[in-house]
């Protein structure tokens, strides 16, 4: 334990200690190497140009290293593995493509993909805003964001453990342990294997991500809320408006590009929902969604990267507009301030 | 069309008392406006009104109804921001029917109306525009749009003009004046600026620490202010404040012998051998040699300090003894300069005394 502990804080120290090292002794080695002179008939020649012209590059060289070797070479690789075959040394054209377009579980998965872009954006940001809307009128409302919140401070995978033991099944004898059998014994009915009740099984799962993402759904709207002008809403009430009117003729247009925001922003992460899913069912029980059945195709079982790489490619695609649209509409706010 | 009327109206935050016993009876199609520095319960009595604060003891009364538990959208009033309080997502059109959107006016109606208070305030050609795209006049004067379609009873506003340049303000006093005249509609209007108040109300409350001082027309108040306070507040440059005993029902110290006119002396009477507040408005000062007022036994000796010349008048500013300054509107032609000893002459119709305790006008003891 103390060694995992000292040799983490070695690397973080080296790390640190090799940064520190290449930004400053490249700063040096440029000022050496292209520093000014003079001619041979004695006139001073300024070679700042050309060190402006070099520095720049030579701050960013580590960060386009990375970007290229983690990011840009992956999704090139990615793309050349998706047309060939399962170890992928022969090329099979657009196989994969049609495999996964027929396939059964490619489709469930594309379904179940759907079906969490649908509920899990919508509920986190209806629940957030409730929640920030309601706890200002309150005297703890500041206690009730802080434990709205908390779950954002928890891995998914530990969300999925925390949740599995809500789900938790024990035989019908014997006492359960799961809050939700408890519940539904306690009120006379049958306990259930919850996690494998199709389709509903596939809702139990969202509610995990749901309740991580409502917190970071709240805090944003909750400062967006902050912003809006008080006057505004003391005007709309002399105007006439009641409560309901103001909260949705006044307050929420005000705040609409901020509720654009956090649900694209937890679109992207449902698209790639992947751990709660591995963690509670492995995909099984109907609850397949496209990044573990990547993980599975590639790493796991199913052994064909041409495969996994196609569903890969799926989930990029799709991702892909939803994060344009994001930038572009973070662009065009930066310029109207 | 409605009176308003407050009866015994307090606002307490706590233990703090933001606004004490306040009675005032605001007549129909009054202009009425409350001034005071900041923190004197002005726009807090305003809002109270409004039906944005609750009212902690007291009744209020619009027209014939009590309003008190009343919320706002039911009171009939319409309220004039001092931040505007545009709704920064329509634009002016949508802006000022708003209110009538949500009474479900009919469209004819709402048209009409909105066109109507975009001519009177000539912003016609802004409807399509957004808040954001309007410089800050042209925001109050859609503000002030949003306030005359509703036809509301009572219109309320809060320092509308405070966020204007001073030309602006000149110009936007004038045609909220002629509005009111226009609309006759009751006004309460709050400001923190005496020419305002001055130049646009019908009464003024002067408010202080929560209470009224004096309810009066701006004239009045002018001169007839019930204490040290009032005198003070209303008027620039502001009356000046001597210290002086009265000796036999002469005004005296080190640097003047001021008598009163018999009226004021009489009031003294009873102060005789004690210290008072001689109060003198700049424009009741003339310059020995250059003014209409006759030496009598009302003579300042004063040094000048600082000589300001406005073309019109100028104001000196001159020592009285140590410790006290005086303002003088004087005659611009006078020949003066820093430094020069110079007799004040004071108009003694327009002298007045408060008492040093209660800062009281004598006058009115």
């Amino acid at each position: 334990m103390i060694e995992q502990v000292l040799s983490a804080l070695l690397a973080v120290v080296a790390a640190i200690g090799a940064s520190v090292t290449y930004f400053y002794g490249s700063n040096w080695l440029l000022d050496r190497l292209v520093a000014d002179r003079r001619a041979p008939d004695g006139t001073y020649v300024s070679r700042q140009r050309a060190r402006d012209a070099v520095r720049p590059w030579l701050f960013l060289a580590p960060a386009l290293l990375v970007l290229g070797v983690y990011l840009v070479y992956p999704v090139v690789e990615t793309l050349r593995l998706s047309f060939f075959g399962s170890n992928g040394d022969t090329f099979v054209g657009a196989a994969n493509w049609t495999w996964a377009v027929q396939n059964e579980g490619v489709r469930t998965a594309v379904r179940n993909n759907v079906l969490w872009l649908l509920v899990v954006p919508s509920l986190s940001t209806v629940f957030g805003l409730l929640v920030a809307t309601l706890a200002d009128r309150v005297a703890w409302g500041n206690v009730a964001k802080s434990l709205v919140f908390m779950p954002m401070a928890i891995s998914f995978v530990g969300a999925s453990v925390i949740w599995k033991f809500v789900y938790d099944y024990r035989g019908a004898g014997s006492e359960q342990i799961g809050i939700l059998n408890a519940v539904v014994v306690a009120l006379g009915g049958e306990p259930q294997a919850w996690i494998t009740v199709e389709p509903w099984n596939n809702f139990l799962l969202m509610v995990i991500l749901v309740w991580i993402q409502t917190g970071f759904a709240m805090v944003i709207l909750s400062a967006a809320l902050r912003g809006v002008p008080e006057e505004t809403i003391e005007a709309a009430r002399i105007d006439g408006a009641s409560d309901v009117a103001v909260f949705f003729r006044i307050i929420i247009p005000q705040i609409f590009s901020t509720i654009l925001v956090v649900w694209t922003t937890i679109t992207i992460v449902v698209l790639k929902i992947f751990d709660i899913v591995a963690a509670m069912t492995n995909g099984q029980w109907g609850t397949e969604v496209l990044a573990n059945a990547m993980y599975n195709w590639m790493f796991r079982g199913g052994g064909h990267f041409g495969r996994g790489s196609v569903i890969a490619l799926m989930i990029m695609i799709a991702v892909i507009p939803i994060m344009a649209y994001n930038i572009r509409r973070f662009r065009e706010e930066e310029a109207r301030r | 069309m409605a009176e308003v009327t407050l009866d015994h109206v307090y606002k307490r935050f706590g233990d703090v008392t933001a606004v004490q016993d306040f009675s005032l009876e605001i007549q129909d199609a009054e202009f009425m406006v409350f001034v005071g520095p900041s923190g004197c319960g002005k726009t807090t009595t305003l809002r109270m009104v409004a039906g944005l604060e609750e009212i902690s003891d007291g009744t209020l009364r619009i027209g014939d109804r009590v309003v008190n538990d009343m919320p706002p959208k039911d009171r009939d009033i319409a309220m004039v921001f001092q931040n505007y309080a545009l709704y920064p997502h329509m634009n002016v059109h949508q802006n000022m029917s708003f209110g009538l959107r949500l009474r479900k006016t009919p469209k004819a109606d709402i048209e009409r109306r909105v066109q109507e208070a975009a001519d009177i305030l000539q912003i016609g050609h802004l409807l399509e525009r957004r808040p954001r795209e309007l410089s800050g006049g042209q925001r109050q004067r859609v503000a002030l749009g949003r306030a005359i379609v509703r036809e509301p009873k009572v219109f309320l506003m809060d320092e509308p003009l405070s966020n204007l340049d001073a030309k602006l303000r000149v110009e936007m006093r004038a045609s909220i004046s002629k509005l009111h005249q226009r609309l006759g509609v009751t006004t309460i209007y709050v400001t923190h600026d005496q020419v305002e108040a001055m130049t646009m109300g019908t009464r003024i409350v002067v408010m202080k620490d929560g209470l009224i001082q004096q309810v009066d027309s701006p004239v009045k108040l002018y001169d007839e202010p019930v204490n040290k306070f009032v005198a003070g507040f209303i008027g620039s440059p502001a009356m000046n404040f001597m210290i002086g005993g009265v000796e036999n029902g002469v005004l005296r110290s080190a640097n003047f012998d001021i008598r009163p006119t018999d009226e004021l002396a009489g009031k003294l009477q009873k102060h005789d051998g004690k210290k008072v507040y001689v109060g003198i408005r700049p424009e009741n000062f003339g310059l020995k040699g250059y003014t209409s007022i006759p030496e009598q036994d009302n003579v300042v000796r004063a040094r000048v300090e600082v000589v300001e010349p406005l073309g019109a008048e100028t104001h000196i500013i001159a020592s009285v003894g140590a410790d006290q300054n005086v303002v003088a509107r004087v005659d611009p032609h006078a020949p003066v300069a820093a430094g020069d000893d110079i007799e004040l002459l004071v108009d003694p119709n327009f002298l007045h005394a408060f008492d040093l305790e209660s800062e009281a006008n004598l006058r009115f003891a």
